[in-house]
């Protein structure tokens, strides 16, 4: 890693050149919600003036730049008595500006999941390999909860990553390319001042948070509560609708649906990202479902997301966003579902055990 | 047509309308692009939107609208006995629709308000299958072309006909919408059926159910959510009855 500070009058011209010959993407504001507060989505920008840079977070990740929402796996051609498949990776190079370091995060984790397995993704690759990424950093939300699962900073992932330090951006450069851009502009080399102000706003930012979720030991307290009422208690409100799933920066499942050109001389085969929360998710051939009620659906979100997968390694996938809790119309959050399941069983230690001198 | 060892037969169709606007019908002729590919899918033996020429030996019966006379009672009866796959067309042929918003009335004042001096024969509204036996029900106020394409693709072919189980707030955020719950609206989008692509909340214009409920709708938690975000439920009401498609839903603690 290079470290370099650039004057944010500088900075703009530098996302100006960018943003400019680059088809790019950065945080827009969209809407204004019911309660005056700002919507905001990743959406093409063509310049600085286009990039919201003081926002928060956006509604949705941006994980449909890597695994779009509907995706061509392959395509079939007939002819004859033969047929022909056709199979393309390719990535157009984008930029993404303004990524917090919990978005990157969760591009880390979706590289463990989607690329070191035994069946690496090139679909994925392509586009990851091809996309320039500038994290930037932020103040918390009042709901963020990145800093309880340790993603409120980063260290790799990025192209770059900018901290404000006031009247100029600290920048981390983890790339050649990079770097390579950045020289024709004006940086320069930090100085002792510059590193107490790094530290001082990760110091203001690690302050800042104000939700907190007690992770330890969680896929075990998952193994736990297999089958507790919590479950069923959260699972009662939920609606079926996969808008967690839609929003959230490292759900990866995915259907996949195979369908005839209406001409019938070809075929196309689509994958679709899909959400657990869906109620034929676990559908099969036949007609059984395997998780026909809320409540086991919902559970086993929540242990893909906090128990992990072996794909994996067992880590937990959720990077704290909350952009699940925010957007979900039933109130559900991890937050609240998790302290409600580590309640659970504290209650009950409190009910049976007699034993203070544990405290 | 003839691929990879498999014959496929043209579809031998059908198209009548009932009490309805005819502009689910119309979709049928949408979409250019492949609208040609469509029709040689098609041997179309009855649509008179589409051709003069009129024969009964169809397979396929697309039926659109409700029911609202005693005549079309007896009309459909017997497009249902030729027929061998019977499809109710669009929402007014699946539940019913905006015409049973009629239904709420006593008839003669209804007749009065719309043709007032007049004699008009009409009962209350129903819906196909309250009627005949219904194959295949593709809702949609009007129908989505493309899923009708991908339907009559699969009929053709003999492979799988389904609509999706999902609601349409999965759809809403692929587009990356912003709720309109958020933006103070009531919108049926999490207890309607997909399919639709969210083409009416991506317009901002709340999700009306025109699709009819998805698959395992909680109703209870959605009446909730109106609750809990003071809403109308006046509103709720009167969106749920717009179709007629909630049906056994409308009623549920609002």
């Amino acid at each position: 890693m290079i470290y370099k500070v650039i004057a944010k009058s500088e900075f703009k011209r530098f996302t100006d050149a960018l943003l400019r010959d680059n088809t790019s993407f950065g945080p827009r504001q969209v809407d204004t919600d019911s309660r005056g507060k700002a919507v905001y989505q990743f959406l093409p920008v063509t310049s600085s003036d286009d990039v919201a840079f003081d926002y928060t977070a956006t509604a949705s990740s941006a994980k449909h730049f890597f695994l779009p929402f509907r995706e061509e796996l392959s395509r079939f051609v007939f002819q004859d008595q033969e047929w022909d498949q056709q199979i393309s990776y390719e990535g157009n190079p984008i930029v993404l500006i303004g990524l917090r370091a919990c978005d990157i995060s969760a591009l880390n984790i979706l590289d463990d999941v989607l690329l070191k397995g035994h069946f690496p993704s090139p679909y994925y690759l392509a586009k990851r390999k091809n996309t320039f990424v500038i994290g930037m950093d932020h103040l918390p939300l009042p709901d963020c909860f990145c800093k309880s699962m340790n993603h409120h900073t980063i260290s790799t992932g990025f192209n770059l990553f900018c901290s404000d330090i006031g009247e100029d951006y600290y920048l981390s450069i983890n790339s050649s390319k990079a770097f390579n851009f950045l020289k024709e502009f004006d940086t320069r080399d930090p100085i002792d001042d510059d590193n107490c102000r790094l530290v001082e706003r990760r110091k203001i930012i690690s302050d800042s948070f104000r939700s907190e979720v007690d992770v330890t030991a969680l896929p075990s307290i998952l193994d736990i509560e297999f089958d507790s009422p919590v479950w069923e208690k959260w699972g009662n409100k939920c609606l079926n609708c996969g808008t967690c799933a839609m929003v959230c920066p490292t759900c990866y499942c995915y259907s996949v649906e195979e369908s005839f050109d209406t001409n019938l001389k070809g075929a196309t085969r689509q994958k679709k990202l899909y959400s657990c929360n869906l109620v034929d998710f676990a559908e099969v051939a036949g007609g059984h479902n395997f998780r026909p009620k809320n409540g086991d659906r919902l559970k086993y979100r929540y242990y893909h997301q906090h128990r992990g997968f072996a794909e994996n390694a067992n880590q937990q996938i959720c990077v704290g966003c909350n952009r699940c809790g925010r957007a979900c119309l039933a109130g559900i959050n991890p937050k609240d579902v998790i302290n409600d399941l580590r309640m659970d069983k504290e209650s009950c230690l409190t009910n049976i055990s007699s034993s203070p001198d544990r405290i | 047509m003839k691929h990879w060892g498999f014959t496929f037969e043209k579809l031998k169709i059908a198209s009548f309308d009932f009490t309805c606007c005819e502009g689910c019908q119309l979709q049928l002729a949408n979409r250019e692009s492949t609208l040609i590919d469509f029709l040689e899918l098609l041997d179309i033996r009855n649509f008179r939107e589409l051709s003069s020429e009129q024969f009964d030996d169809y397979d396929i019966a697309l039926i659109e609208g409700s029911i609202s006379r005693q005549d079309e009672v007896e009309r459909l009866q017997a497009i249902r006995r030729q027929a061998k796959t019977l499809i109710a067309f669009g929402t007014c042929a699946c539940f019913g629709g905006v015409n049973s918003l009629k239904n709420k009335f006593p008839l003669n004042e209804s007749v009065a308000e719309v043709y007032p001096g007049m004699q008009v024969e009409t009962m209350a509204v129903r819906k196909i299958s309250d009627l005949v036996k219904v194959d295949l029900s593709i809702p949609g106020c009007p129908v989505n072309k493309e899923e009708v394409e991908r339907l009559m693709v699969n009929l053709a072919t003999g492979s799988q006909v389904t609509l999706p189980k999902h609601p349409v707030c999965f759809e809403c955020k692929a587009q990356l919408n912003t709720c309109l719950f958020e933006l103070g609206e009531i919108c049926l989008g999490p207890i309607t059926r997909g399919g639709c692509n969210a083409v009416c909340t991506t317009g901002k214009t709340p999700c009306l159910g025109c699709r009819g409920p998805s698959e395992e709708i909680n109703m209870p938690a959605f009446v909730e959510l109106v609750k809990e975000r003071e809403l109308s439920l006046d509103d709720l009401q009167e969106k749920i009855a717009f179709y007629n498609a909630f049906e056994g839903f409308s009623n549920h603690e609002a």
